[in-house]
Parts: C-alpha cells; sequence; structure tokens
C-alpha cells in the first residue's frame, strides 16, 4: 500500500499548488479518491467525522442495482432466445446480454464522465460521484436495441441540460437519467416505443411478439404472461425494469444501509395501488380492469419509485415532503399508464413531473413551519 | 417546580478517554491569556500597554461598544505580549503572572440585591463576562431584560465533564451565584440537571428545574430552550455556565473577581485523563504536565468538545468558558479503499452503511481524519436525525449560505447557536461545514439586524 501511496503521490505532484498542471487537479484527484480515501483532517467544525462520504453512499446505491442489472442481462438473452426459438442456456443467455449491454454501460459513462471531468476542471471543484449512479441507471432504462449513439446523446443532454446548466450536482431540478431517457424517448421514439424494441436484435426476426405488457393494454390486447413471470421479470421491457423481484432485492439494501427514503418507496407504492384499485372498480378500459396488483410489478414503476423517485436532489427533501411526493408519484403512474396510451409506461413521466413539483411541496412544508414559529412569536407579543 | 424535558433525536458518541473522578490542581502556569475571540460579538479596545503592570481583576479590555463590559485579568502580573492578527486583529493578551494584589469590591447585603445593583457589581468585577445571551450566544447586554437565566448542568458532547463531580465541594457559592442571578432577572433561574441523576444540584433552592433526558445534544442550552420556552424574535434569554455561577457567587461572597476553572482532561491522548483545577486562560502545558498526553503521537488539543471546541496549539492558553480539554490524535493518513460500505467499521458512523455500532461499547478510537471529501448538498433527511428542535436544518443552512436574512430569521437562526450543529458537522455526508456557515449566518444578523 505505501509503495502505490508512494507512486500516486509521485504522479500528483505536477497538479500540486502552484504547478504545471494545477486546474486539473479534480481529474488526478478523482483518481487518487478512488483508491485512497484522502488524508485531509478537519479545520474548521467538527474535529471528528462520520466515515460515510458521498462516495460510500453512491456506491451503496451501485451495488443495490446490481441484481436487477444481471437479472436484467440474463433477460436480454433470454427474450431474444425465445422468440427466435433456439436452445440455450443461462450461460448464452447472459453471454448475449453482456454483449448487448455492457457496450451501452461503458458509452454512458465514459461520454457522461468526460463531462463531469471538464465541468469540475472549469468550475474548479472536485468530481461528485453521482453520476457513477446516474451513468450505469441510464443505459439500464434503456431498450436494449437503441444505438450506442443513441445513448451517448442522450448521456451528454442529461448531463449538460438537467445538471450542469442547474450548477451541478446537487442543484438540479429534474433526476438526470430520466432525463435521459425522456429526451431519447421523444427523440428518437421509434427505437423507444412499439413491439419491435423490446427484444435484443428484434428486426432480424420474423413474427415477433415482443410487445411490452403496458403496451399491448394499450392496443386493447390481452396478456399472456402469468403473475410470478411480471414479478420475476421474464418479459420484455427496458433493460434492467422487468423484474420487481430483483428491483425489490435492490430496495431492501437501500432501506437497509439508510441510503434510500423508505418513505418515498412506500408511499408511491400506496399512491399507486389506490388508484390502481378504484380503476379496478371502475374498469372502463383493459387498462383500467388490470389487476392494481399487476400495476406495481409490471413496468418500470418498482425500478422508477426504488432507483429513481429516491434519488435525494431531485425529490422532496423534507419528511412529511417525503411522503406527498412518492405518494403522487404513485397516483399519476397509474393516471398516466390509464387515460394517456400514448405514453403506455407512466412511471418517468410521473417522476419527471414530481420532480418539477418537489420545491413546491417543500414549500409548503417549510411554510407550515414557518407559520407555526410567527404565530408563536405573536402571541408571545399579546402576552407581554 | 420542576419541568421533565425528554430528547429523542441525536446521538451520544462514546469515546476513549474519559476523565477519571480525581481531581488534581494544575502545575503553575507562567502566564495567562485572555482572548477575545472567546467573546462572539465583542470588537474589542485594549485598557493596557505591554510592559505595564497590573493587578488581579484589573480590567484589561473592553467592549468597543459597550465601554461598560469589561474583560479582567485573572491574575495579578506584568502584560508581557499582545498578540496580534492579520489587519492587526487582537488575537490574545498574555499576562506573565506576579505576585500582586487583588482589587475588592464593595458588596450590598443580601436583600438590598436588586437587577441595578447587581448589574453594576458584575460590570465592575468583570464577571459580566460570565453572562450569555441569546439569540446568537454573544455577552449579555447589560440594558436588556433577559426572559430567563438558564443554567445547565446536563451534559451530553463526548467525554464531557460531569459538574455534579467539578463543583461538589462549592455547593454554597453555587447556591449564592443563584440567588444573585434570581435577584438580577427577578425570576427564578432555570436550572437543567440529569432526569437520571442530579445529586446536591436537585437541593438548590430557589430556581426551576428542568430534568433532562436523551442523547447530545440534550446538553446543548438551545435544545433546552427550544423545547422548554422557545425564544420569540426581539425577546433575549441568558445562560450562565456552571462553574461560572460559583465564580459570581464567590465575588458576591469576598467581593473579588474569582477566575477558577476546573477542566476535565480527556481524549485518546491522555495518559492519565482527569479532573485539573486551575483557573481561566492557563497555558495548557500547565495541564498537560499532570496529565501527560502521548508524545508518540502527533496530537490536536482542542478547547472544548470534539464536535464544537476549538483547535489550541499545545503551548497555547486555554479558552474562557470551556470547561474540557481533549486531546486526540491527528488523522493525516490514508485509507486504502475506505470509501468502501462496512470498510474501517472502528470509525464511529452514524450511518446504516457502516457496523461501527457493533464496536462502540467501550468507546471508540477516533482522529481528526475527514473521512472524506466536501461536496454538495445531496442526501436529505440526516440532518433531522441528530436535530431535535422542530427547526429544518438543512433549509437555515441554505438560507445562511444565500445570505437571506428573512429566511433566516423565519426559519429560526434566533434559536440556534453554532455549537447546535456540531452532530450536523459530525454526521453529514457532504462533509458540509455546518457550524461555519450558521456562525456566519449570525454574523450577518448582528451586523444587519443588530
Amino acid at each position: 500500500m505505501s509503495f502505490l501511496r508512494k507512486k500516486l503521490d509521485d504522479l500528483k505532484r505536477p497538479f500540486g499548488k502552484g504547478q504545471k498542471w494545477e486546474k486539473y487537479a479534480p481529474a488526478i484527484n478523482a483518481f487518487d479518491t478512488f483508491l485512497f480515501v484522502p488524508n485531509h483532517t478537519t479545520h474548521t467544525g467538527a474535529h471528528i467525522r462520520d466515515a460515510v462520504d458521498l462516495k460510500r453512499t453512491m456506491v451503496t446505491v451501485i451495488i443495490a442495482l446490481m441484481p436487477a442489472l444481471i437479472y436484467g442481462i440474463y433477460n436480454t438473452g433470454y427474450q431474444h432466445y425465445i422468440q427466435t426459438g433456439e436452445a440455450f442456456t443461462f450461460m448464452n443467455a447472459f453471454i448475449h446480454g453482456s454483449w448487448k449491454i455492457v457496450p451501452m454501460v461503458i458509452v454512458s459513462y465514459v461520454v457522461g464522465l468526460t463531462i463531469e471531468f471538464i465541468f469540475a476542471v472549469y468550475r474548479g471543484h472536485e468530481v461528485n460521484e453521482g453520476y457513477l449512479v446516474t451513468g450505469l441507471l441510464i443505459p439500464m432504462i434503456m431498450p436494449v436495441d437503441i444505438p450506442l449513439w443513441m445513448v451517448a446523446i442522450s448521456v451528454a443532454f442529461a448531463v449538460l441540460i438537467a445538471k450542469e446548466a442547474f450548477g451541478g450536482t446537487g442543484m438540479n431540478i429534474l433526476n438526470p437519467a430520466l432525463t435521459a431517457r425522456a429526451f431519447a424517448f421523444f427523440a428518437y421514439p421509434t427505437y423507444m416505443s412499439g413491439n419491435k424494441v423490446w427484444v435484443s436484435e428484434a428486426s432480424n426476426i420474423d413474427g415477433i411478439s415482443g410487445e411490452t405488457i403496458l403496451g399491448t393494454l394499450a392496443a386493447g390486447g390481452n396478456v399472456n404472461y402469468s403473475f410470478f413471470e411480471m414479478f420475476q421479470g421474464s418479459i420484455p421491457g427496458s433493460i434492467a425494469e422487468t423484474s420487481a423481484l430483483f428491483v425489490l432485492i435492490g430496495a431492501a439494501i437501500l432501506i437497509a444501509t439508510g441510503v434510500g427514503s423508505w418513505r418515498i418507496m412506500v408511499g408511491s407504492i400506496l399512491g399507486a395501488a389506490l388508484v390502481g384499485f378504484l380503476f379496478n372498480l371502475w374498469g372502463a378500459n383493459p387498462l383500467m380492469s388490470f389487476s392494481w396488483v399487476n400495476h406495481l410489478v409490471v413496468g418500470g414503476f418498482a425500478f422508477g419509485v426504488v432507483f429513481m423517485a429516491t434519488d435525494p436532489v431531485s425529490a422532496a427533501q423534507t419528511n412529511k415532503g417525503k411522503w406527498v411526493y412518492g405518494i403522487l408519484v404513485g397516483v399519476f403512474c397509474i393516471l398516466i399508464r390509464v387515460f394517456n396510451p400514448a405514453y403506455p409506461e407512466g412511471v418517468m413521466l410521473a417522476i419527471l413531473l414530481m420532480n418539477v413539483f418537489a420545491p413546491t411541496i417543500d414549500h409548503y412544508v417549510i411554510q407550515g413551519n414557518i407559520n407555526k414559529r410567527k404565530k408563536r412569536w405573536a402571541s408571545a407579543l399579546k402576552t407581554a | 417546580m420542576s419541568v421533565g424535558i425528554r430528547i429523542q433525536r441525536g446521538a451520544t458518541i462514546q469515546l476513549k478517554g474519559e476523565s477519571e473522578k480525581i481531581l488534581s490542581d494544575a502545575s503553575p502556569s507562567k502566564t495567562f491569556a485572555l482572548k477575545p475571540d472567546n467573546f462572539f460579538g465583542i470588537v474589542p479596545r485594549l485598557m493596557v500597554k505591554e510592559g505595564e503592570k497590573i493587578v488581579q481583576g484589573a480590567p484589561v479590555f473592553h467592549s468597543k461598544k459597550d465601554p461598560r463590559i469589561l474583560f479582567v485579568s485573572p491574575v495579578a502580573g506584568t502584560v508581557k505580549e499582545v498578540v496580534r492578527g492579520a489587519k492587526r486583529k487582537i488575537l490574545k493578551i498574555v499576562v506573565e503572572q506576579q505576585e500582586g494584589d487583588i482589587i475588592s469590591h464593595k458588596i450590598p447585603v443580601d436583600k438590598s440585591l436588586n437587577p441595578e445593583s447587581v448589574t453594576e457589581i458584575l460590570l465592575k468585577s468583570g464577571a459580566w463576562a460570565f453572562i450569555k445571551q441569546r439569540p446568537y450566544g454573544i455577552t449579555a447586554d447589560p440594558d436588556s431584560t433577559p426572559k430567563a437565566i438558564y443554567v445547565s448542568t446536563y451534559t451530553s458532547a463526548p467525554l464531557d465533564v460531569d459538574f455534579q463531580f467539578l463543583l461538589k465541594n462549592h455547593k454554597d457559592d453555587f447556591q449564592k451565584g443563584i440567588n444573585v442571578l434570581n435577584a438580577l432577572a427577578c425570576s427564578p433561574a432555570i436550572l437543567s440537571i440529569d432526569a437520571t441523576f442530579s445529586g446536591f444540584f436537585e437541593s438548590i433552592k430557589g430556581v426551576e428545574l428542568l430534568r433532562i433526558n436523551g442523547p447530545h445534544p440534550a446538553g446543548n442550552v438551545s435544545v433546552q430552550i427550544h423545547k422548554h420556552m422557545p425564544i420569540n424574535m426581539g425577546e433575549k434569554v441568558w445562560e450562565v455556565r456552571p462553574e461560572d455561577v460559583v465564580n459570581i457567587g464567590k465575588l458576591f461572597t469576598d467581593g473579588q473577581y474569582s477566575a477558577q476553572r476546573t477542566l476535565a482532561v480527556a481524549g485518546e491522548s491522555v495518559l492519565q485523563p482527569q479532573y485539573i483545577k486551575t483557573k481561566i486562560g492557563a497555558l495548557i502545558s500547565s495541564v498537560t504536565d499532570i496529565t501527560g498526553f502521548d508524545n508518540s503521537l502527533q496530537n490536536r488539543f482542542i478547547n472544548g468538545d470534539v464536535l464544537s471546541g476549538k483547535t489550541e496549539s499545545p503551548d497555547g492558553h486555554l479558552d474562557f468558558y470551556n470547561n474540557l480539554l481533549t486531546i486526540i490524535p491527528e488523522g493525516n493518513h490514508y485509507r486504502m479503499f475506505g470509501w468502501l460500505p462496512f470498510m474501517d467499521n472502528k470509525i464511529p458512523s452514524l450511518s446504516k452503511t457502516s457496523l461501527s455500532w457493533l464496536f462502540g461499547n467501550k468507546g471508540y478510537s477516533v482522529d481528526t481524519n475527514m473521512n472524506g471529501d466536501e461536496r454538495a448538498f445531496v442526501v436529505t433527511g440526516e440532518m433531522e436525525k441528530v436535530f431535535p428542535m422542530d427547526i429544518y436544518p438543512m433549509q437555515l443552512l441554505k438560507a445562511c449560505m444565500a445570505a437571506d436574512i428573512e429566511k433566516m430569521e423565519a426559519l429560526g437562526i434566533y434559536e440556534v447557536i453554532p455549537e447546535d450543529f456540531g452532530l450536523i458537522d459530525f454526521a453529514n455526508t457532504s462533509k458540509i461545514e455546518a457550524q461555519e456557515i450558521i456562525r456566519e449566518g449570525i454574523e450577518l444578523m448582528i451586523k444587519e439586524v443588530g
């Protein structure tokens, strides 16, 4: 370790204060702090600090994403081989999926991190770890056959417009990963919806039946999958969103480590279940009569509320606000699914919509606290 | 009369190196120092010159804004040095101790004590500096009338002192001091005690007792005031530390300014952590001569506790108010892959991404490593977990950063002082310097609103 440390210190020397490459220090620091927690000591404020930092928090999210990602890779291969009718093993499916998905992840990280590094150097701050999560989320919510250049453009749009334009990490209004997906969805609709995009290499297959469940329902068709298939996730859909089961494992990790807000997750589920149930009673179209339990396990709902709605920066920040925000995400998700069949998956737009309203929700929560305080002041004046 | 207050949110961080209940005298301190920075909001005007001979209790400087507020020498001797910093700001006035006289003040009989006579004696003797005022935690304004005077003997910060032990030989002086404060405020002082054990404080007469129970920051007076009767705009509340109540009691007994200071010396680097009796502003080395400290380590000397104390060099002096001197190792070392969840679980952590809760039984070893770097605000909800007031800490911090005075007022700046954000400094993921932000916010409030 001390040998490596010494090498790194030598490498970092030209980036030191007053040295030639001082400006580019954030870039080298990002690599250094990836290996070592720095030797910085406290200078103001509390003299001792908690072991947790942003890197640890973000890595925890990445760990929580792993089950869904691995299953997504397998399911990509599984959907492909099922449609082609070839015989296959678990490994065949996994390898097929890896060939599709690993390049997307690499493109996402390379493009996104390059922009992040440029902004860090330009603005003179350290590289924030948030993109480690965003960069993994973006490929996970894309259709598998989307061209890599579209991934690159979506990433660039998300990082530049959704994040850096607002001032960088911590300042953005919209969730960057969802912004990337929304961008691709509206810019390249033929690659993002329909019945041919959800199965790997579908264009080479004749007589494909790779429609998502929500797409089928929106078109007035019948769903041939069992509840267990929907829950386990062996259905067509965006890469890692299909398996409620593996998303739940991720949710358990996020809740146990305190990294993800259980209030938002529970709120969303309650909101969606309630609205889904009410529509079940109404039952005017196939999406309305689709059981509320099924609504919770199909599409990107589970993935969205666990990994996207809980993004602390774009979600509501107060505990009361998180409940309201979560419930409304669930409510709007089902509303959009049912009433706007042009967008069969409602969760993306529901979360983006609530991202916009999260500051308003917080405003009213905080205003409540302020009013309470001012009322106290007024009554103190009266008695005085 | 007594009121029970139970604090739920917060955290008690058990550290190694707690002081043993042994009381020793410090070795003789050659010099003593007064540091104007210890008195938040005071701009000093010097009243002595270097080389001047002064007696014990002689004024060394006064407040520029209110010349009646004097800060007096704890010992007789010669003004050795006036240490100045950038822009000739006075950092400390060092007095070399020598034999000399003590100033005596004429004290009226108990029955004739009233707010005016008490104020006059406290101001003249220099003991006024013992009284701090909320909002802001500044030296009290002699022209204002406090809603109440709080004295908290309940402590909750890491390694903090046990006032029960520290003042056990001064019960009469404490009672006398309380009587004086009652005469000053025309109302019974509010005395906070440990709900589970309170000893002699329970028998103090003429006070309203607050029985406090709960984790840090329950010992912070801000939290106690907030739970008892929160400060409204325009109100003033005063606060006196328990040992300074004794100092005031002594002053009103024998007419002489008392600068008694008993410290707990604690922390993992201290060889014999114990209580040491000395005077305000003594040399740190006169204290560590008795307790010793681990020379093989690079240490940090902290006037106060590890969450809100001030760094001091080992050849520096004690601060005015603190009853605690903490010495812990510096942490300028690297940790490979230390950012992985569940790594280095021996570092105390309130986050569930660490198993540190398994290792806390015998107290944690800590150092001054940041355990990461400063980042933008990202994680939400973690500050509220360690902040037991009905105030939104993150929103208040952001209002301070934006210098939005109206928002700061509305969000509760009058009810907090920097030390209340000590645990937030410790616990927040983004390593935001919350105490510093609040301090700057309060300075802005004083400048703009007064």
